[in-house]
């Protein structure tokens, strides 16, 4: 029986998840939508997972979780490691490219880049207090404009004129994109406009101040977008790679971690299980910290959210 | 004719002292509520400098200090709520704790001036009381020119009109002292917290030791306690390795000292195992400033004056850098200034010395999982360098 080992990145719109060998080879993925239920979401995708293996032919000795809800994910599945989205990012994409030079990574609800030299991240950003420039303001729009956001790229690639589209800020953005609709610019040109907004805002706010030396790799779900990529390209006038698995690297680099921690045995019978969870507050002091206490098929098994001992909540482990 | 002018003119002057002493009376009864009990004065968290202020009040200015309830969510919820939105965190803060001790039973609240926003606090704070109709006694420290002892004094007498000046100016000296010998403790606990072989052990001696403060009454006794509790404190057993980890802490005057402000900054590197570096204090910035020096440290990134922290942030970056630190995080609170003017500075030095830097703006958010992510991720990034180091 070979080993293999499961990575799970959870993040606000989507769920990816992918199961590796020993040599880093994913030999099952998927990527689903969070749908604001990490738990069921979760569910599912170690479900579908299992179906996709031979679970005669290996045998699952680690789980690692990232992403926003990595936390409450990691304890659900009992994970042996819990990373940040940064990190695991750059593992992931370090181990498919190992010369990268910068790491672009556009989400759903955050952004970041990454500087890496001589195979280790230098430094690195993430977007603060702004969702222009992420996926939800692309899908957000593409309603407006009545258009999948799957099909975007394509649109956005017949514009030969990408309308002005001020990028600051979503929200007036948003008025600048009905503006301009209503004088009546094109729908390509503005979906193009859209791009570029996207790119400018993340380059100006996530890249600023910081060096972007190729080879350059784009990931995360907006790198699906290639009217991004192309405003990306034009940006910077290099070429931006992009991985036929750019959405799972968090995953893929997660679950690379955790074959250097402990190592765990994981049942993918989760299904039936009963998670729960509940927010208790603390009355210990007037910040009222709010503690998520999550549950097993009623029992306790983990709780965090206290600032202080006073807060504590005791599992017991048996 | 003349004589008859005079003599109202005599009068006239006799009636308006009559009416200032009036006044004065007036005011009195205000601040002493019935002219029995003495002042209760408060003033806003600042880091763990509050026993000093407590000193000056209670043994030099013999009114009594309200501590305010410890800085919590509530705190910033009510100071937010009558602040204006745009203003900085800090006078936020400051807000909804003067509510809070007001609550407590504070009459009297003083704040302080500074070179930035800071300056206008007082002003805005007094107003603000003011019109939630609050009827307190608020003395603005803003007023003082540092070199003008008198200006000191004037205001000195404002919070409590029966100064005794003698005892006022050795509660002050033994104030500042006591400052010093907070700074010189809280250095230690930097270097070593983070190698505590019990968990805890250095929070708990440290509340022990400030605790402890409140019942100096001279400079002999300061000197004691420090004595006393340094070798408490070395008593703690650590397990520190010979090269560790050092990071360096710079950024905006508030946000830095207070714990509250900065999401637990410096005890969240703790547990991960790092020297913690940081230079910003009350002793280093007021009490002993060394402007001119650092004016000349950074002329090679910096032509002008920037105004309240940044040249000492600018400064104290590039000695962290040349002292060995494998990473610099810079606080501010949202919209500081003069902050955001040293950040293109930070990130030439960072560029300079190959020292990555992260940036933190806080505000009024109240979770600390996206700057759990950062700085776990700032941590990984430190660890990936030192290994291949090695």
């Amino acid at each position: 029986m070979k080993k293999a080992y499961i990575g799970v990145d959870i993040g606000s719109i989507s769920t990816k998840g992918v199961i590796i060998d020993e040599e880093n080879n994913i030999v099952a993925s998927e990527y689903i939508w969070t749908e604001a239920d990490p738990i069921g979401a979760v569910k599912r995708l170690i479900a579908t997972l299992k179906e996709n293996f031979d679970e005669k032919k290996y045998e699952i000795v680690g789980v690692g979780t990232t992403g926003s809800a990595r936390k409450l994910i990691g304890s659900i599945l009992g994970a042996n490691i819990v990373k940040n989205e940064i990190t695991a990012h750059a593992i992931g994409t370090l181990s498919l490219y190992p010369d990268v030079r910068t790491i672009f990574e556009i989400g759903g609800q955050d952004s970041k880049i990454i500087i890496i030299d001589d195979g280790i991240v230098v430094d690195y950003a993430m977007n603060t207090l702004c969702a222009a420039g992420t996926g939800s303001f692309l899908s957000s729009q593409s309603k407006r404009l009545g258009l999948e956001v799957e099909k975007f790229g394509e649109v956005a690639l017949k514009s030969k004129n990408p309308t002005n589209i001020a990028a600051r800020c979503t929200v007036f953005a948003e008025s600048d994109l009905v503006h301009k609709a209503q004088i009546g610019c094109k729908k390509e040109d503005i979906v193009a406009g859209l791009c570029k907004a996207v790119v400018t805002n993340y380059l100006n706010n996530v890249g600023k101040g910081k060096k972007i030396v190729a080879p350059i790799v784009f990931q995360g779900g907006v790198s699906k977008n290639i009217g991004v990529i192309k405003a990306f390209e034009d940006a910077t006038n290099e070429k931006v790679i992009v991985d036929p698995n750019s959405h799972l690297m968090g995953a893929l680099g997660v679950a690379i971690l955790s074959k250097k921690a402990e190592p765990i045995s994981f049942d993918f019978n989760i299904e039936e299980v009963v998670f729960e969870t509940k927010g208790v507050e603390c009355n210990g002091c007037a910040n009222h910290c709010e503690r998520i206490c999550v549950y097993r098929d009623k029992k306790l098994i983990d709780a965090w959210g206290n600032k202080c001992d006073k807060g504590a909540i005791k599992i017991s482990n048996n | 004719m003349k004589n008859k002018e005079k003599k109202l003119n005599k009068f006239k002057k006799s009636v308006k002292k009559l009416l200032r002493l009036k006044n004065l009376k007036k005011y009195r009864n205000d601040v002493y509520k019935k002219n029995t009990s003495k002042p209760k004065v408060s003033f806003p968290a600042f880091g763990s400098y509050n026993v000093a202020i407590a000193h000056i009040i209670e043994k030099g200015l013999n009114a009594e200090y309200v501590y305010g309830p410890e800085t919590t969510k509530r705190t910033l919820e009510i100071g937010s709520k009558y602040s204006p939105d745009f203003v900085c965190t800090p006078f936020k803060i400051h807000l909804g704790g003067f509510i809070e001790a007001i609550e407590a039973g504070a009459d009297t609240l003083v704040q302080f001036g500074g070179v930035c926003r800071l300056g206008y606090y007082g002003e805005l704070h007094e107003q603000i009381l003011k019109d939630m109709g609050y009827n307190v006694h608020f003395v603005n420290m803003a007023n003082i020119e540092y070199y003008k002892p008198l200006t000191v004094y004037e205001e000195f007498k404002k919070i409590n009109p029966n100064l005794d000046i003698k005892k006022a100016v050795q509660a002050t000296l033994t104030a500042l002292e006591m400052v010093k010998v907070i700074d010189k403790i809280e250095d230690y606990i930097r270097q070593n917290v983070g190698f505590e072989v019990n968990d805890g052990e250095f929070e708990q001696l440290h509340k022990d030791f400030l605790d402890s403060l409140e019942s100096v009454e001279t400079k002999k006794d300061l000197k004691f306690l420090y004595k006393l509790y340094m070798k408490k404190f070395k008593n703690i057993k650590i397990n520190k390795p010979e090269k560790p980890i050092m990071v360096g802490l710079i950024g905006e005057y508030y946000t830095i000292m207070d714990d509250f402000s900065n999401h637990n900054m410096e005890k969240e590197l703790a547990k991960k195992g790092i020297v913690i570096k940081r230079w910003m204090n009350l002793t280093n910035s007021v009490i002993s400033p060394t402007r001119d020096e650092t004016v000349t440290r950074i002329k090679n990134y910096v032509k002008y004056d920037m105004g309240a922290t940044a040249m000492y942030t600018i400064r104290k970056a590039i000695d962290y850098a040349k002292d060995g630190c494998s990473g610099l995080i810079h606080v501010k609170s949202a919209g500081c200034t003069p902050e955001i003017d040293s950040m293109p500075v930070l990130q030439r030095i960072s560029e300079d010395y190959k020292i990555p830097i992260i940036y933190f703006s806080f505000d009024t958010q109240t979770s600390d999982v996206g700057i759990n992510t950062r700085v776990e991720a700032f941590y990984d990034m430190i660890m990936m360098r030192k290994e291949v180091e090695k």
